[in-house]
Formats: structure tokens, sequence, C-alpha cells
């Protein structure tokens, strides 16, 4: 497989995101399948940011140690990564700023010579870049005209002229028969199945890694004839969306472990007033602020179980473009179908990692919920437990929806009988989400399907641990359905196994405290808790170390 | 049934004897009638309440609700403004409530200015939970969390909405009914966000009868739209000294309502989907 990984690298403030989303459209461009990683410290200026593009002939959702062209915006950037440098490689650094072997280039110098600002010197090493592996520079002035609508003349006389005072080095050519491919990322791809799931609103308070969803739904919000608010805090979050959800409207929240905390009262209230609602909640490294930007996977089990008392939930951890798509939708309907919390549990490596998309999505036709009988009451019993909903103003009836235990109507009632009741129409509700959810699709498997050593994973880590098992002849397990957990599907995946490896972004292994609830037993834990994801060679070195 | 009938649950009751909240629903269910009259539809109203004993009028009345958490009316009537705006959404909370576990939201809902009515049932204390002292307590009051008396003055809730930029700001009184049927009323019609608080008699906690009787009094409000004028009538009292106690209509005024738009237009997901990832290629 022709596959290619290029480092760009600076300080915050220099743009280096936006420079590797650039490469990233260059490569999909070219009909490359593409995974962007974004490492960046919670600070806005200054520090060490670094971008890593991969771009392959067949999907990739995870990147590599070594890298075929490292782009040195600043010193740290030589210093910390050349060692990654595969053989064929090379640098291509800020000359004078920046000290190292490769091919320098004259930022400044470009800069003076076209008047431009300091934040264009990204630009100029784009062009460098595209200088130094052989794109051709119509490919190159058509991607910055999309991607770069403000100066755009500017950027281009500045990319132009970088491109031209490098000298190739790598050739990289166009895949044939393939066409570009859209580029978003994780939360972007979520945002996408949310609408394409109906949502109605999206309520949020901004918080890393999660706020892209916020800033990508505000973004499209009139043509998508979406509500998107921001209100004071996610106890204002949770709390508005189940009003919206109240009145009818499909919302969805979004949000990180600290502001799940807060919302934790409202999930509780969603689980008894039987309200429909979805949490899109994005890991990072905890407990507390923690990490802000760097990934973890430590609130599976507190998302399985927050919130007071016994309610079903849905739970699902998408590891693809593709996946996040569906499964955001899915979740939309799954909540309005069993009038429950649905999640998309998420981390800062899905979330901001920026995906192509292994096929096209599709959007799935999506099925009437079931009529009310009159008089209304919105807790009436039925054979599965779910009532129907009503949506207020309707003539002649009321809608009652209440935090206490109630009766049929929605009147706070603490009678035995009836509190026996209403739990036991929760437990049916949780029965029948459990039979909708453990299906085909509820748990990936991959790699060699009929080997003996298995890798487990959820969530995120699948990219790099699928690759791995595919490197190494192990079967990979993946369940994307975490809550109810789908039993069924998951015995199916583990048929023949004799030993099981976890893979998790966690210090204590949380997925297999899950399965030991299910009577499964892993063999080895490999976790790693730096709050940086594994890439492929540091994980084919420690599963090699155990799976014999 | 005679609409008196079916606009109430059957319900038992459970508020004490002489509790101030029965004013409150008796006024608030006089007023919907009355509005209803005059061509409101009756399934238009949305009563949100927090937790405590002022909640409980969710369950009494045979209107659409959301009995919802402790602090937490405001939000969720937020969300239902905002996903109808065709609703009249009102709230009813405790100062325990409002001005405690969720006085953020107060503030947030004045500076919003979203078409909601919030009405306070201030009997400075909590009541379900047997006594403890509010954010309105006088300083010294001695509750079973305070046995040797509070140390912290009051908040002159009056003046902290007036600075959150409330736009409909009054005060009643549970045992001046005529009065408390007028503010509800007016502030239902208010344009924006309109709050009352009502002093409420606790009959069990906090009974303050004879000295709201001696102290309160209508103030007068042709002076309503001036600002300046309602911060001093607000500081005429402070929920705390010996003072006479103005009830009214503080201030009101008019200014730009939230947009309320966009979940109207029907948009055909399918189409929106493809236009983004066209754009994204
Ligand atoms: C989050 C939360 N904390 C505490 C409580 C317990 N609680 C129930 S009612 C109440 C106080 C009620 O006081 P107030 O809001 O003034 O209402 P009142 O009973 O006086 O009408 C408290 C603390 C709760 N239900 N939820
Ligand atoms: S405790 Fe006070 S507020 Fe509560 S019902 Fe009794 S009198 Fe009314
Ligand atoms: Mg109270």
């Amino acid at each position: 497989m022709t596959e290619y990984s290029v480092l760009i690298g600076g300080k915050a403030g220099d743009g280096i995101a936006q420079a590797g989303q650039l490469i990233a459209s260059i490569f999909s461009d070219l009909g490359y399948y593409v995974y962007q990683y974004v490492d960046y410290p919670s600070l806005i200026r200054g520090g060490h940011n670094f971008c890593i593009i991969r771009a392959a002939e067949k999907p990739v959702f995870t990147h590599r140690t070594g890298v075929d062209l490292i782009l040195a915006l600043d010193q740290k950037t030589a210093d910390l990564h050349i060692h990654n440098l595969t053989t064929q490689g090379t640098v291509i650094y800020d000359s004078p700023k920046v000290k190292s072997e490769g091919q320098a280039l004259a930022i400044n110098e470009i800069l003076a010579q076209y008047k431009g600002r300091p934040i264009m010197g990204n630009t100029a090493m784009v062009g460098g870049f595209c200088g130094c592996v052989g794109i051709p520079w119509s490919l190159v002035e058509a991607v910055i005209r999309k991607k770069l609508p403000k100066e755009t003349d500017l950027n281009l006389l500045i990319a132009r002229e970088a491109y031209s005072r490098i000298t190739r080095c790598i050739s990289v050519q166009p895949v044939e028969g393939a066409s570009p491919r859209p580029l978003l990322s994780g939360n972007e791809w979520i945002g996408l199945g949310l609408l394409a799931g109906g949502i109605d609103a999206y309520v949020a308070y901004p918080m890393t890694p999660s706020s892209g969803v916020l800033h990508f739904l505000a973004s499209v919000a009139d043509e998508a004839g979406i509500d998107v608010v921001h209100p004071e805090s996610e106890i204002a979050v949770i709390l508005m969306a189940l009003g919206f959800a109240y009145a009818g409207k499909k919302t969805a929240v979004g949000t990180s472990g600290g502001g799940f905390c807060l919302m934790t009262e409202g999930v509780s209230l969603a689980g008894m007033a039987e309200l429909p609602i979805v949490i899109v909640l994005s890991q990072r490294g905890g407990p507390s602020t923690g990490l802000p930007t760097y990934t973890a996977q430590s609130d599976l089990l507190f998302t399985c179980h927050a919130g007071q008392g016994e309610f079903p939930r849905f739970i699902a951890a998408p590891a693809t473009p593709l996946e996040a798509f569906w499964w955001a939708a899915e979740a939309v309907q799954l909540a309005w179908k069993l009038q429950i919390p649905t999640f998309i549990l998420s981390d800062k490596t899905f979330s901001e990692g920026i995906y192509t998309p292994e096929a096209e999505p599709e959007i799935r036709a999506t099925t009437p919920l079931p009529a009310p009988s009159y008089p209304y009451k919105r807790y009436a019993d039925t054979p599965d437990g779910v009532s129907p909903i009503l949506v207020p103003p309707y003539s002649g009836e009321v809608v009652k929806v209440n935090s206490y235990m109630h009766d049929y109507s929605g009147i706070t009632s603490e009678d035995p009988e009836m509190t026996v009741a209403m739990v036991q129409k929760r437990l049916r509700k949780a029965e029948k989400l459990a039979t909708m959810t453990d299906q085909p699709g509820a748990v990936v498997c991959g790699g060699s399907v009929k080997a003996k050593t298995a890798i487990l994973c959820w969530g995120s880590p699948r990219g790099v641990c699928s690759e791995v098992a595919d490197e190494l002849g192990l079967r990979l397990v993946s369940p994307v359905v975490l809550s109810p957990f789908p039993a069924g599907e998951f015995r199916r995946s583990m048929q023949g196994v004799e030993k099981v490896i976890l893979v998790e972004d966690s210090s204590t292994g949380q997925l297999d405290k899950v399965l030991a609830r299910e009577g499964y037993r892993t063999d080895e834990l490999i976790l790693r808790y730096d709050g940086r994801p594994f890439a492929v060679e540091e994980l084919v070195e420690r599963v090699r170390r155990v799976a014999s | 049934m005679t609409s008196d009938e079916t606009i109430v649950t059957q319900t038992q009751n459970t508020w004490c004897p002489g509790c101030g909240n029965f004013a409150i629903q008796h006024a608030m269910k006089f007023v919907i009638q009355e509005l209803e009259a005059e061509g409101m539809a009756r399934d238009h109203f949305v009563l949100v309440s927090g937790i405590g004993c002022h909640a409980k009028i969710a369950d009494y009345f045979q209107l659409n609700s959301f009995y919802s958490l402790h602090g937490r009316t405001i939000p969720v009537a937020t969300g239902i403004k905002m996903a109808n705006p065709n609703l009249k959404v009102i709230c009813f909370a405790g100062d325990g409530d409002l001005y405690a576990e969720g006085l953020d939201h107060l503030i947030h809902a004045a500076k919003r200015n979203l078409d909601i009515t919030v009405i306070c049932h201030n009997n400075r204390v909590y009541g379900l939970t047997t006594g403890q002292y509010t954010p309105t307590s006088p300083y010294g009051y001695q509750g079973k969390s305070t046995p040797n008396g509070l140390h912290e003055y009051p908040l002159n809730i009056i003046e902290l909405l007036l600075g959150a930029g409330a736009t409909f700001v009054s005060r009643a009184y549970t045992r001046r009914l005529p009065h408390l049927k007028r503010i509800f009323k007016e502030a239902i019609m208010h344009q924006g966000f309109a709050h009352v608080d009502v002093l409420q008699i606790c009959a069990s906690f906090f009974n303050a009868t004879t000295w709201y009787d001696e102290r309160v009094y209508e103030t007068n409000e042709s002076n309503a739209g001036l600002f300046e004028f309602a911060c001093r009538t607000a500081k005429q009292w402070n929920y705390n000294d010996d003072t006479k106690i103005p009830i009214g209509i503080f201030f009101q005024t008019r200014k730009p309502v939230l947009p309320e738009k966009k979940i109207q237009k029907e948009v055909d997901r399918g189409v929106i989907v493809k236009k983004i990832l066209e754009k994204a290629t």
C-alpha cells in the first residue's frame, strides 16, 4: 500500500492545524484516504503544536510514528520529531529561525517580499511541502482557493513563491480512479449524524474536546433550520434540552467529563420523566480539569452509571466517520423511540481527529412514532413500556411530565403499587432497548477473524488496533454499543478466542470491568494514560510482547 | 364540568392550613380563566415547577406541566419557550429553589429577556425540608441548620433583578388577593421576562402574617417606566429591616425579546447533509 505521513509543527498561534488541514485536503484531492492527528497543549499562544497527516490508498483512522516529511515552523518540531523520520524522509524548516538537516525555506524573507502577515508563514510551509512532493501547482491553487477564502490572492503568492524555492525530493502520485472525499473532524461527523437523525436543536456549553460539535452545528444552523443554543452552564444545557424535548423538539447536547458531571441530575430526570435526549460526551484526561486537550477513555463506567436511580440508557462509541454518522443518527432515533437518554461516547482522539470517510454516508429513513390514545395519559401503561408522546398544545388534553415518581397521568404518586408499575415500565423499556440494539453492527470484528488471540478495544483506539491485528494476524473485537451490552453479538464475535488483550486509554481498564459482569475475562491489559493515543508502531511492539 | 372544576385535578392537596400557596393557586386559577375568557387557549399554558412546597402546584392544576428539579424551572421553561414560542410558559419556583440553588439561571433569564413569567413563592424558608434559612431569610434567622442564628444579610431580590436587566420586576403578597391577581395577569401579558416575587406566608415555619399585614402597602406604579425610580422603590425594604414594604410593579420596560425563529423551517436533511459534504470535499 502506498502511504505517506507528514508532520507539521510549530508554536500555538502559527496556524498549524489549519496548515495540516490544507495538506490533508491536498491528499484528499489526489484521491487518498486521509487521517489527521492534532496534538496541541491547552493554550492559545506559544507551546508546541503538531499535526500528523497520514494519507493512504485504503481507509486509515490512526497515525504512525514514522513520518516521511517534517515541516518545522519552530526548533522544537525539528528537535522532537527528527528521530521519527523514515529512511527516505526529509525536513523542510523555517530558516534561519530553525536549524536542521533537510531543506531550508526562508519564510520571513518570502513574507517580507509579498508583505504577508506572520500567520501566513503556514501557507508558505504548505507551498514548500507541495513543491517538495511534486503536486501540480494547479491543484495546490484550487485547494487554497477553496479552503482559504480570506486574502486568497496574497496567500497564493506566498505559497507559490515557497513552492518554487523548494527542490522536489519525494514524488506523490494521484490515486488512479479515485475522487476527492469530504474531510471532517470526528466532532463534525457526529454533528452531521445528529442532523441526519433529525435533531431540531443542539444545546451546549463550550468544553474541549466537544466544542467542535457546537461550532459546527452553529455554523450550519440557519441552513439546516435548527436552533443552536449556548446557555449559562451545563446544568442549564441539559434542562433546556429537556424543555425542548417536552415541547416535541429532538435535541442533543454535548460536553466533556467536567460538564457532564454537572449534567448528571438532568440525565436522571430524563430517565424518570422519560424525556428523549442525546448526549455527546467527548472524553479527555481526568480527573477534574485534567488534560483538556489530550485523550482518555476513563469515563466509560461514569457514563454507564451517571445519575441517581435505575433507568435505561443507550451508549455507543463510534470509531470511524461512518460509524459516528450512523450512530449519532441512531442515537436520536432510539432516544425518541424509547424516551431515554442516549449517548455518543467519543474522546479527544476521535473528536478532533480529521478523517475522510471509509465509504459514502447514507441517510436512512426514519419510522414514525406510535400515536397516542385519548384521553391522554403521558405515562400510559403499555406492553413494551413506551407511552406514546403527545406534544403540547393539544386541545382538550394535558401533558404532564414529572421528576417525582408519578402515576400514569404524570401526577406525583408515592403509592407502592404505582411505584412498582412505573419501575417495571422502565425495565420493560430496557429490555426492548437491548433487543433493538444487540444487532449486527453492535460489535465490529476484524483482523484474522478465526485467530485465537483477540485484541479487544472500544472507541478511537480501534483504528490503531485494527492495523495491529492485521499486521500480527490477530483477531480484532470491538463493541460499538456499550450499553446495554450487546451480549449476543459479543458472544458470536468471541467464539474460539482463547486469549484476550484489552487495549484502552485508561489506567484501570474499564471495559474489563464491564466484561467481567458479562462473564468474560481479559488476559492482558495494554493501558495508556499519558493523554496520547498509540501510533501503529508503538502498539505493534506492545501487543507483540504479550500476544505469544 | 364547569371551567372551575376542569382546571384543577382531583389530587389531594397537602399544603398546611393557612399556607400562602393556596392564595397563589387561587389567583393563578382566576387569571388563567380570565385570559381564557379573553381568547387565550387553555392548552397553550405550560406550568414549570421546581421542587419544594410551592412546586406541588403542578400536580394541582389540570394544565400542561413540567414538574422539574430543585432550582431548575428557568432552564426548562427557556427550552420549552424556545421550542415553541406560541406557548405561555409560567415558572412556579421557591425562594430556596430560585434564589439559592438556581440563582444563576434567574440572572441569565433576566439578561436574555425571553418571554416567560417567573413566580417566586417567597416564604423565606425551605418549607418542604422543614424550615432552614433561604437567601431571603432575615439576619439572625434560627433554623435547624443555623441554630445560633444566621450571620448573613438577605439578598434584595428586586435590586438584583433590576441589575440583571429584567424588563418586568414586581412584588406581591399572598394576603392581598386582588392585587396578586392583577400582578399575575400583567406579568403574563408582559412581552419579555417577567418576575413576580410573592411574599408568601408559610404557616408552619415562617408565619410573618401580622408583620407583613402591618407593613405592606401598594406602591404607586405611575413611574414604573423609570429605572432610577425603580431602584429607589426597591431600596425601601431590604428583606431585613423593619420598614414599610412596597408591593406592585417596580419596573416595566420593553427590550428586544430573544429572537425566536428557526426550527419552524422544514429542511430536507438529506439535501443539507449532501451540501455540507460537498463543501467539505
Ligand atoms: C438538588 C437538590 N437539593 C436538595 C433538595 C432537597 N430539597 C427539596 S425542597 C428543598 C427546599 C425547598 O425550599 P423552597 O425552594 O424555598 O420551596 P418551599 O418548600 O419553601 O416552597 C430542598 C432543599 C432537592 N430536592 N434537590
Ligand atoms: S410548610 Fe409552609 S410553605 Fe410548606 S405547605 Fe406548609 S405552610 Fe405552606
Ligand atoms: Mg421557600
